[in-house]
């Protein structure tokens, strides 16, 4: 069974922000929402600092409390892993907002745009489902199915690949199936140390972050 | 260097008074029924109880439809009973009004239990939906759920000694149900805040901490201080003692569950047991 996974090699990344740039351009996310961010967080005490950018998103959790509480059915689980959400069920109550121990969903309750009335791109790709009800990261479900349907391979074809990944100058994020143990993503867990956010929850994410090589 | 790393925690921004206000309105609602159900015989003060109670829990869901995204919608929130209980606390609010109704049209013991289980399955509900919320250390701590439950019966049982007394029926079980479902409350937030307090910081905890004081000096002991003095005090005497113990108990109560929703609530954040190796080892 596939398993989707994102990989991300926190020794690689510089926070240059292209991920997050590539996403809102392919999904047309209003301003001030931010389905992947990277996070700029400065750790330790001098003289002993390190800066660490930390990109974040919906984790795709295999046992996601989003979907456990949401009250409607939107938010479901695909068998490939995907957590989506189906926005003509979903009523906004954000109950899935606060069950997120990611801080990965938004909500914005009227259309908005960078420059007050939208640009061109904005009309293009607006979608008034997607006002008053909870949106996240979908791993770029429609750009890895339809790839998978044109017989390219999700994290190795850019057709079949999310935005961020593609984009990442730095080779720092990585996509692909965790069940297969010959994936790039199995490749890079197997030769590295890694962790998962907020493992001590249960939540089982699918989204890894390399450390160190082992 | 502490053992994981990342930006600080903040207050949750995703509910605000709206979404508080089910869980005062409705925490006080279903404990009013409840109470009615348990303290109250039959007569003129249990229907005002019954009627004041399902408005208070009417009040709560509207609460909550002003609040939501998509309120055309609200009726998808039945969808999901499986797992959430934000559906299952709308699946109990039906037969909480239709039980409610025909109790107090066909009074019966059977139609008693019926409405008394719906109210206490309601305000289980609400418990439960805080904890289930796993983002919010505050909320999902299991000791929430005892609170949430003994306040919604101290609010209720506390309006529904105020009505009866206005109608001439205090009696000693519904003045002892005060008393227990206070003390009840004081211990479970004792529980709770001194469990919760140590992980939260900043803000939010001073928000928790400050409850403390006044939900044990007026909402539990100024209040049973007052109720034990009606008690023994004929009625023109004692209804505004019984008013002002209501009001210590019902303000401190929806003040507590206030501060928890917006104030106390703060998320995850985001934290790395691990912090990149690069370079020259």
């Amino acid at each position: 069974m596939t398993r989707w996974a994102m990989v991300a090699d926190l020794r690689r990344c510089v926070g240059c922000q292209t991920c997050t740039a590539a996403c809102k351009h392919t999904n047309a996310t209003p301003p001030e929402v931010q389905w992947r961010r990277v996070l700029d967080m400065e750790v330790g005490e001098y003289p002993e600092v390190k800066r660490v950018f930390v990109p974040v998103g919906c984790q795709h959790c295999a046992d996601p409390p989003c979907m456990h509480v949401c009250p409607t059915t939107a938010t479901r689980k695909r068998d490939d892993g995907v957590v989506t959400i189906d926005y003509d069920l979903c009523i906004g109550c954000d109950y899935c907002a606060v069950a997120c121990p990611y801080q990965a969903r938004y909500r914005v309750k009227a259309p908005t745009y960078a420059y007050g009335a939208p640009i061109a791109s904005e009309a293009k790709q607006h979608d008034s489902r997607r006002v008053g009800v909870s949106t996240k990261c979908t791993f770029c479900a429609d750009r890895v199915d339809a790839g998978l349907a044109a017989g390219r391979k999700p994290g190795v074809d850019p057709e079949a690949t999310p935005a961020c990944v593609n984009s990442c100058i730095a080779q720092a994020l990585h996509f692909g199936d965790a069940a297969d143990p010959a994936s790039n993503v199995s490749q890079l867990l197997a030769e590295n140390q890694f962790f998962r956010m907020h493992e001590e929850l249960g939540t089982e994410p699918n989204f890894y972050y390399l450390w160190d090589r082992k | 260097m502490s053992s994981h790393f990342g930006p600080n925690p903040w207050i949750q921004q995703h509910w605000d008074w709206r979404a508080s206000g089910n869980f005062v309105f409705g925490g006080a609602g279903s404990g009013l029924l409840l109470a009615a159900a348990l303290a109250l015989p039959l007569g003129p003060a249990r229907g005002v109880s019954m009627a004041l109670g399902l408005l208070l829990v009417a009040l709560g869901l509207f609460s909550v439809l002003m609040k939501i995204g998509k309120p055309l919608r609200a009726l998808h929130v039945f969808y999901n009973p499986r797992t959430s209980w934000m559906a299952r606390e709308a699946w109990v609010a039906p037969p909480l009004f239709a039980t409610a109704v025909y109790a107090f049209l066909r009074p019966s013991t059977q139609a008693e239990i019926l409405f008394g289980a719906a109210a206490l399955a309601y305000a289980w509900c609400q418990a439960r939906i805080l904890h289930a919320a796993k983002g919010i250390p505050a909320w999902r701590e299991p000791r929430l759920i005892p609170f949430i439950v003994a306040t919604a019966l101290t609010e209720g049982a506390s309006v529904a000694a105020l009505v009866a007394l206005a109608y001439g029926t205090p009696s000693r079980l519904v003045y002892g149900l005060v008393a227990a479902a206070l003390l009840a409350r004081a211990g479970a937030w004792f529980s709770y805040s001194v469990k919760i307090a140590p992980v939260l910081a900043g803000r939010a905890r001073d928000a928790l901490q400050a409850v403390t004081p006044v939900l044990l000096w007026f909402g539990t002991f100024g209040a049973l201080a007052l109720i034990a003095a009606a008690s023994a005090l004929p009625r023109a005497y004692a209804w505004p003692l019984v008013a002002a113990a209501a009001a210590a108990a019902v303000g401190t109560g929806w003040r507590a569950k206030h501060v928890l929703v917006t104030r106390a609530a703060l998320n995850q954040g985001f934290s790395l047991p691990k912090v990149p190796v690069r370079g020259a080892r």
